[in-house]
């Protein structure tokens, strides 16, 4: 059943559209995929579907429920999470108290003034971390990961929340290409045993062809294709697109075709 | 009230609000090129006036003329502009990379030492300056005499505002500062020699501080403490036209001057009020200001508290100190227990703040607002409403909570360096008030006879009170801080964009984040008021503001219990220094530029990490 559905998105930056009317759906537990060049509008439609951007035309509807206008806080409570593009993590907090800082919140307890913070939700946040493969990390300091565990805790953070949707920007960038498999296969784990949607930018074709059940193509703001990764890749307008760029969307070697 | 009367009024205006866009200019260019709010700019415009004043009169004495006059005036604001580069070259150009509350304090070093300085060169009297040649008859306007010079000075407004457009328009300088403007990191990236372009900066910010000091010396003499008062107006100026547009200076001067020109008819006793309420409305509109952009994404760069682990002696170590503040009055005479006592108020205000800024990141440079209201909140209970000390000293925690809650309400919408601003604003209203509601607030003499209860009323008693509320307050604050209130305090600190995207209401936190902060505040000041038996504006200054600052500066930014060593050591070298020298605000302001420059981590901060690292 449809978890997400975009329709006809518009945004301008004085004069620059970076999206125009681009419209999508996702499916419960689907792997979705919006790729394009450099200054496609990825990031501005992710931001958009995140509310951290408040688009100029369009509805985004999450199970039916119109969320266009609702604020950040507002779309975590309906059931989004999301990873940033830039990690976000708390830097002055360890890392289970990252995870349980999210729990806390989500159990609308943010503003308890008297028992400490650090005991509350441990077990759920350890569990949660150990789901991501960071349970050893819990008392670290998480300003002190690598920056791939950093990923995983962000990643924890946002499952915190019991999201229906995830949503994840670039999430393997800055990662090696070991991590980048590693932490997408999690996540496509993850969203399948638990119905999760998860919609996800990303360059590395590698990850997009391997873990993307769907693929949207943006370029200058406009939705050019969208299919099955195979259809992607034969598609000629995006392969014009990527022009210069010929083997970015070659099959990656020892993957056969699925 | 006719209309020769109204365009008097206007000319006036228009010629305060140049000798304000001229100062202002300097400061909002030197926030566009290094992010730094310049405290010292306002010293700089007191050395303006003050060179000019000696040098001027000087001059004149071997020739007598305009041409003396106006070249005198040149002269003294390219001996400030000088100075400018030496403050730039020994201290600005070592805390660019380091946060806005240590970039605040370090300039207020300046100030400081600024202070102290010009008394010892120039004397403590007032230098009256001369008038200027060819421009001593007034002229007549719709049939009333206005002074001709106040005429070039509307002049001069404009002309600067042109020449630094042409600089900016039609130099390779000019480009470079735009460019820097815009984005400084870019700049660096593109291979700019950034060394040169800062220093410059600084030379043509400090000149017009300096020329705008200097144009004042036939209207006003020149005086210690016109730094501050100009400061804080060039603040507002800055603030209200967006930081770092010199356009935007100028139309909010223009306003600020006509403001002042006419409020001072309707409100004959609140200009600084009407002032600083202007700055609000603005703000609250439009967070940064006419022209201003908001700082891209990781602008800021809050320091704080981090998680610890915490050591199983916490609380004997909480306790032992307590029990040896409770035994005191068995050594101390009377003298040592009321510096304990001022000690202990001391640490519960800087305590306050550190919920403030060491947690949650909001850097309040208004902090004295709230000491200020509890303290007066319970003067006023006691003198007009007769109430005890029992009910007076909670009346000045709710007059202060109630005004940290409407502050709060204006302030969380800001961040950085807005937020600084315009809490400093907040508590300059605060202090006008105090100031010039004369009939309530006893004006400058303030309000006395503020004793405590019978019971409470000697020095054992009153000490051994203090330290019940301070230590039960802060233990109090402590578990707010260590709380899940203390945590999403932090988390909107760290990152905003996850706080947001886990639900958190920042904004709801950190206005019960000044609440709260306000109310400890005003309980110390209410203490504070019975303390002394009276109270003054002074408690409501800058200078009460920077005091907590600097002691959680002196104690560690990053620890929770700095604060309180903060402002036992600075207390205790206050008292030890001040009998032996006049020069107390020129040591203070050096202290803080060093711990600034050498200790940034502060006493606390500075032990634990020594500790941590032999472990």
């Amino acid at each position: 059943m449809t978890l997400l559905s975009v329709q006809h998105l518009g945004k301008s930056f004085g004069g620059v559209a970076a999206a125009r009317d681009v419209s999508f759906t996702l499916q419960r537990g689907e792997m979705l995929a919006i790729i394009g060049p450099n200054g496609a509008g990825k990031s501005t439609v992710f931001n958009m579907v995140g509310g951290q951007l408040r688009p100029d035309r369009g509805t985004v509807l999450l199970d039916g429920r119109n969320i266009t206008a609702a604020s950040p806080q507002m779309r975590f409570r309906l059931g989004v999470g999301r990873t940033f593009q830039v990690a976000q993590t708390f830097l002055s907090m360890s890392v289970a108290e990252n995870v349980q800082m999210a729990l806390v919140s989500r159990r609308r307890e943010s503003g308890a003034l008297w028992s400490p913070a650090r005991s509350r939700c441990r077990d759920e946040a350890v569990t949660l971390l150990e789901r991501v493969g960071m349970a050893d990390a819990a008392d670290h300091p998480c300003s002190a990961l690598a920056y791939g565990d950093v990923k995983r805790v962000e990643l924890a953070i946002a499952l915190a929340g019991h999201p229906k949707l995830l949503l994840m920007d670039e999430p393997t960038a800055g990662m090696a290409a070991r991590e980048r498999a590693d932490l997408m296969d999690l996540t496509a784990s993850i969203a399948d045993a638990e119905g999760i949607g998860v919609l996800f930018t990303e360059h590395d074709m590698d990850v997009v062809f391997g873990h993307a059940e769907r693929v949207i193509v943006l370029v200058r703001g406009q939705t050019i294709a969208t299919g099955s990764p195979e259809d992607i890749r034969q598609d000629p307008d995006v392969r014009r697109a990527y022009l210069g760029d010929e083997h970015a969307l070659e099959k990656p070697k020892g993957m056969d075709s699925a | 009230m006719d209309l020769s009367f109204l365009a008097i009024q206007a000319l006036n205006g228009l010629s305060s609000a140049s000798s304000l866009f001229i100062t202002a200019c300097g400061l909002t260019l030197v926030f566009g090129v290094t992010r730094i709010v310049n405290f010292a700019h306002g010293s700089l415009y007191m050395i303006g006036a003050y060179t000019a004043a000696t040098l001027v009169p000087r001059l004149l004495e071997f020739s007598f003329g305009p041409v003396t006059f106006w070249a005198g005036i040149l002269a003294s604001a390219i001996v400030v502009g000088l100075i400018g580069v030496l403050i730039e070259v020994l201290l600005l150009r070592r805390i660019y990379g380091a946060p806005e509350l240590f970039q605040l304090l370090a300039t207020f070093g300046v100030v400081l030492v600024v202070q102290d300085v010009t008394i010892l060169i120039f004397g403590p009297e007032d230098i009256l300056g001369p008038r200027a040649p060819g421009l001593r008859a007034p002229v007549e306007i719709l049939g009333r005499r206005f002074p001709s010079y106040e005429l070039v000075l509307i002049a001069a407004g404009p002309v600067v505002l042109g020449l630094v457009w042409l600089l900016l328009r039609r130099t390779r300088f000019g480009v470079l500062v735009r460019a820097a403007t815009q984005d400084r990191e870019m700049i660096a990236a593109l291979g700019v020699n950034q060394a040169l372009l800062f220093t410059g900066t600084l030379f043509l910010g400090a000149f017009l501080a300096g020329l705008g000091g200097a144009l004042q010396i036939p209207r006003v003499s020149a005086h210690a403490g016109m730094d501050l008062s100009i400061i804080a107006e060039a603040f507002v100026v800055t603030v209200v036209g967006g930081m770092g547009s010199v356009p935007g200076a100028f139309l909010a001067a223009i306003l600020i001057g006509q403001l002042q020109a006419f409020g001072i008819l309707i409100f004959p006793k609140s200009t600084l009020v009407v002032v600083f309420l202007l700055m609000a409305v603005v703000l609250a509109v439009r967070p940064y200001g006419f022209f201003g952009r908001p700082e891209a994404i990781g602008g800021t760069h809050a320091v704080g508290v981090a998680s610890r682990e915490r050591s199983p002696f916490a609380t004997l170590a909480a306790l032992a100190v307590i029990g040896v503040l409770a035994a005191l009055p068995l050594i101390g005479d009377a003298y040592v227990l009321k510096v304990a006592t001022e000690i202990l108020i001391f640490a519960l205000f800087a305590f306050s703040l550190q919920l403030l800024i060491g947690v949650g990141g909001l850097v309040s440079f208004g902090h004295a607002a709230f000491f200020g209201l509890g303290a007066y909140g319970s003067a006023l209970a006691v003198k007009w409403l007769a109430l005890p000390m029992e009910t007076a000293i909670p009346a000045g925690l709710l007059l202060a909570a109630l005004g940290a809650a409407l502050i709060g309400a204006f302030v969380v919408r800001l961040s950085g360096i807005y937020l600084a601003m315009m809490t400093l604003a907040a508590a300059q209203i605060v202090f006008a008030v105090a100031f010039q509601w004369v009939d309530v607030t006893g004006g400058d003499n303030g309000i006395v006879g503020v004793w405590p209860s019978a019971w409470a009323s000697g020095p054992i008693t009153y000490y051994l009170f203090t330290l019940a509320i301070t230590a039960a307050v802060i233990l109090l604050l402590m578990r707010v801080i260590d709380a899940p209130f203390g945590y999403a305090l932090r988390a909107a600190r760290d990152s905003t964009a996850r706080a947001e995207a886990i639900g958190l209401h920042i904004r709801r936190h950190r206005w019960l984040a000044f609440t709260i902060s306000g109310a400890a505040a005003g309980l110390a000041g209410g203490i504070y008021a019975f303390s002394r038996g009276s109270v003054d504006p002074t408690l409501l200054g800058i200078p009460t503001s920077v005091d907590a600052l600097t002691m959680l500066l002196i104690g560690g930014i990053q620890t929770v219990t700095g604060p309180l060593v903060g402002a036992g050591v600075l207390h205790v070298l206050r008292d030890q220094i001040m009998p032996l020298t006049s020069l107390w605000r020129l040591v203070l302001g050096l202290s803080i530029i060093a711990i600034v420059l050498v200790f940034p981590r502060g006493i606390v901060g500075t032990l634990r990490a020594w500790r941590e690292e032999r472990a």
